[in-house]
């Protein structure tokens, strides 16, 4: 399953909020994937994600895998338009 | 959008000398990994002109221009100079004339210069060309050196992988990168793997954390750029799935359409994974060097049979 998103920055999570991003995540049984223009990134790992460069309004694709793929597309989407 | 190479990136790489300083390198992009000596062109002849490659003058383009007429001469370098060039290149510290540079910083083509002798720089620049300009992707693994072959391992987040890449760093052998590889295709069979800049030499550790292995166990224990040679997928243990006993025939991933050698090695408390991968390594070199140990004792049984029958 794969769903397009926006990217929405704020200050709530200060410096990490890829970490958390991250951990929402690693929440998941799913296989998840943040793909940017030609980057594919496991969004399971600090180190991927660290490695792409996020900023404001840019659309990103998450594509999920798994039993709870719809779920982990949601919360991660969620968190893309608000916590970023 | 068509990859290109940065023409800044080339510069500093081969130590190139600025003769247009006005021009922006950043803003010059090389898409062709071929260049070009134009002395056919300086000479008139323009029919299939690849004037998209870099243009090298050397000896031979040198000395014609230098024996030509000056009027003539300024008419060839508007002429030369109208097309898209992406740079021209002087090399054996050969300089352009005032007007040469005037018409080129004009015409926003940048010209550079080297000291070196033109077929062997050109042979250079190829090559540099070829590897910023060739297909690329990300992996989601972790690539290190094992006795000079490169190993890199995949599996689930979690599985494993940077345990296993700090143990073999800690037994000597070198990180390339942990958890996003990126891969470059240089030729047919040949993939180069390296870690992204923001990542380089660091390792993700669950319950510890970012730790830079550089700085940590130093230089002796990372390397920039490695080949690729043998793929390790890391995998739960299941019960009634296939492993590989004998490795009679290699298994294959692709990776950019290049197969390379895949094996899935199974986990489970108590295997000591380091040891595992060290073993696939230099089981691979040996292989590659002519001899498997699964057709001699393939070789052996039949032996055996044989003798047997003829008592």
């Amino acid at each position: 399953m794969k769903k397009e998103v926006a990217v929405k920055m704020s200050e709530e999570f200060g410096a990490t909020p890829i970490a958390h991003l991250v951990q929402l995540a690693n929440q998941y049984e799913s296989r998840i994937y943040i793909e940017i223009d030609s980057k594919k990134v496991n969004a399971k790992s600090i180190m991927g994600m660290m490695s792409l460069v996020l900023t404001e309004g840019q659309n990103v694709i998450i594509a999920a895998e798994g039993p709870d793929e719809e779920d982990a597309c949601n919360g991660l989407e969620e968190f893309f338009h608000n916590n970023i | 959008m068509e990859f290109g190479a940065d023409l800044e990136k080339i510069t500093k790489k081969l130590k190139l000398k600025n003769f247009t300083t006005s021009i922006d390198l950043n803003t010059k992009t090389v898409y062709i990994p071929d260049v070009n000596r134009p002395a056919l062109q300086l000479n008139g002849f323009y029919e299939h002109f690849e004037a998209n490659r870099i243009q090298l003058i050397g000896m031979v383009e040198h000395s014609y221009l230098e024996q030509i007429d000056e009027k003539i001469r300024n008419e060839r370098y508007d002429k030369f100079l109208s097309y898209p060039i992406p740079a021209v290149i002087f090399c054996r510290g050969f300089e352009p004339e005032p007007y040469f540079l005037e018409t080129a910083e004009k015409n926003g083509v940048p010209v550079l210069g080297t000291e070196r002798d033109t077929s062997e720089f050109m042979a250079e620049l190829i090559n540099t060309l070829s590897l910023e300009l060739a297909p690329s992707t990300g992996l989601h693994g972790v690539l290190v050196d094992v006795y000079g072959e490169g190993l890199l391992i995949t599996g689930e987040s979690g599985i494993g992988k940077s345990e296993a890449a700090l143990e073999l760093i800690r037994r000597g052998h070198r990180l390339v990168a942990d958890d996003t590889v990126e891969i470059k295709k240089t030729n047919q069979n040949t993939l180069l793997g390296c870690a992204p800049a923001t990542t380089k030499y660091l390792i993700e550790l669950r319950g510890i954390g970012i730790i830079d292995v550089k700085s940590l166990y130093g230089v002796e224990c990372v390397k920039e750029l490695q080949r690729i040679d043998l793929v390790i997928k890391l995998e739960d243990w299941k019960r009634g799935a296939e492993y590989d006993r004998l490795g009679l025939q290699d298994e294959y991933m692709n990776i950019l359409d290049v197969p390379v050698v895949c094996h899935s090695l199974p986990i489970r408390p108590g295997r000591n994974l380091a040891v595992i991968c060290e073993t696939a390594a230099v089981n691979h070199r040996q292989k590659k060097m002519g001899y498997n140990a699964a057709e001699e004792l393939y070789r052996r049984v039949q032996e055996n049979i044989k003798n047997h029958v003829g008592e």
